[in-house]
């Protein structure tokens, strides 16, 4: 995988609070993910997980608190330039159903990097190839394996060349059969040096692939640290019943 | 005299039709065809800027788009035709002169834009709300990711129903004749009317049916062609490979995809 590892930052979510109305989604959350590093975030349904995810490219804005890239806020930032440096994939994959996997993944290189149609053309390929679907360029998404769906989808965020990928719960739509591609992928991704935070019920790529596991809860990381220590050495009670419940 | 021989002979006097045809050709079909699609290009483009004020997050524009839906869609379009072609007739007089024409397409058009507003308003609704999360999380302002992902999406879904509104369009031309025409102006409807007003006999009208018909009919079953497409043909989910998904395993797991 290609990942110029110099162009990766340092990521820091610091005291994140968020409510929809009445319903306090982020009571204070924090999170730190060393330049080039994996964090996987973990925790029960409805802990908060994907928002903070959005609050970090700024899908969602978060009522207070602060997101630093490199030790630098990214609140005053335009969100649509820093959401080219900060790459996402979904669960559902979010591909557009009405262009061609090529087309897909050349978008927003000739519309927002203003690319010409070779260039952006190749480089799509040159992704496509990386995660093993270069001769699905012409397929329509909808053609496509979940999996397949889910790597092309992958393919497009890193065609922009972010410096932060986020993946919120990218294998939870899939078949168990497809999964194993994906997190490959991702794991390639991690070891090429990418800073990334993963929101995933996929505890084995956890272990293996992440520098910090957080776990959260109500709103905020309740606790984080190396997986060895967060799976083998729970402190908090929440933590040791959910990774009970999970195992 | 055999009545059933009269009722054949007041819709289907050969002679009649032989006489009014070349005009149908000639004018009828070419009139009637420039008051429709003109109508139906400038009505879809004011019924997109209807559907896009009508989605809009502000109430000045959401408000006005409402009120006029309502208004045009709850008039019948004869008397909006009239109101249009008659009360801004003076106006027209010193922009365009005395040709009814502009104003009958524009009486059309804004008839037609009120349907087709609420037609792709639906459509774009009915667009998923990851899809605009997918174009913005690759950096797209809200304005690009509707104009590129989320429109496109939502006007295909409504294609039918607005092949529907062409046919209730060309249908509606007819109701121009109101504005006053002079010959070469006739619609398809008009100038079956004038023969079968000379003559006494329907026939020529029937012929005017007839190419409405012909022009409706086909555009029926382009509205099912698309239909179908939209429901089996590349849209669909098709066969996917899931074989080549099992090919890429986790390294370190590895082995564990044996095919």
């Amino acid at each position: 995988m290609t990942v110029d590892i110099s162009t990766s930052v340092s990521l820091a979510v610091r005291d994140v609070h968020l409510a929809f109305g009445s319903n306090r989604v982020l009571r204070g959350a924090d999170l730190d993910v060393a330049r080039g590093g994996t964090a996987c975030v973990i925790g029960p349904s409805g802990s908060g997980k994907s928002t903070l995810l959005r609050t970090i490219n700024r899908l969602i804005e978060p009522d207070r608190g602060d997101v630093l890239l490199d030790g630098r806020s990214v609140l005053a930032d335009d969100p649509d330039a820093l959401r080219q440096r900060i790459g996402m994939v979904f669960q559902q994959f979010n591909l557009f159903p009405h262009m061609s996997v090529l087309r897909n993944v050349t978008l927003a290189l000739r519309r927002i990097k203003k690319l010409p149609e070779e260039e952006a053309v190749a480089l799509a390929r040159t992704q496509l190839e990386l995660v093993g679907l270069a001769g699905k360029a012409d397929a329509r998404p909808g053609h496509l394996s979940g999996g397949q769906q889910q790597r092309v989808a992958i393919a497009r965020a890193l065609a922009l060349q972010p410096q932060v990928m986020l993946f919120d719960e990218a294998t939870s739509a899939l078949d168990p059969e497809l999964v194993k591609g994906v997190l490959g992928v991702m794991a390639d991704l991690a070891s090429a040096g990418m800073t990334m935070v993963v929101v995933t019920h996929e505890m084995g790529f956890a272990r293996e692939v992440a520098d910090t596991v957080a776990f959260m809860d109500h709103g905020v990381v309740l606790e984080s640290g190396e997986p060895a220590a967060v799976f083998e050495a729970a402190e908090h009670p929440r933590l040791r019943r959910f990774l009970a419940q999970v195992l | 005299m055999d009545p059933l021989r009269t009722l054949w002979e007041t819709f289907f006097d050969w002679e009649s039709m032989r006489e009014a045809l070349p005009e149908m050709l000639t004018v009828g079909l070419p009139n009637t065809l420039i008051l429709a699609v003109s109508a139906a290009l400038l009505g879809s483009v004011l019924g997109m800027l209807l559907a896009i004020a009508g989605i809009s997050r502000t109430r000045w524009l959401r408000w006005p788009a409402r009120v006029y839906t309502d208004v045009f869609r709850g008039l019948p379009a004869a008397a909006t035709i009239l109101l249009i072609g008659v009360g801004l007739a003076p106006l027209g007089m010193q922009v365009w002169g005395p040709n009814p024409y502009p104003l009958g397409i524009l009486a059309l058009s804004l008839i037609a834009a009120a349907y087709i507003g609420e037609i792709f308003r639906s459509g774009i609704q009915s667009v998923e709300a990851a899809q605009l999360e997918g174009a913005r999380a690759l950096g797209f302002s809200w304005g690009e990711a509707m104009r590129m992902v989320i429109i496109p999406q939502g006007v295909r879904r409504v294609l039918p129903a607005w092949v529907n509104q062409l046919i209730a369009l060309i249908k509606d031309s007819s109701l121009v004749y109101f504005l006053g025409l002079v010959a070469s102006q006739r619609e398809l409807f008009r100038i079956g009317q004038d023969y079968a007003a000379t003559t006494g006999n329907e026939s020529a009208l029937l012929l005017a049916g007839l190419f409405y018909l012909a022009l409706t009919v086909p555009l029926t079953h382009v509205v099912n062609a698309i239909d179908a497409r939209l429901r089996h043909g590349r849209l669909a989910t098709g066969p996917a490979d899931e074989i080549d998904d099992a090919d890429l395993a986790l390294p370190g797991a590895a082995g564990g995809s044996g095919r």
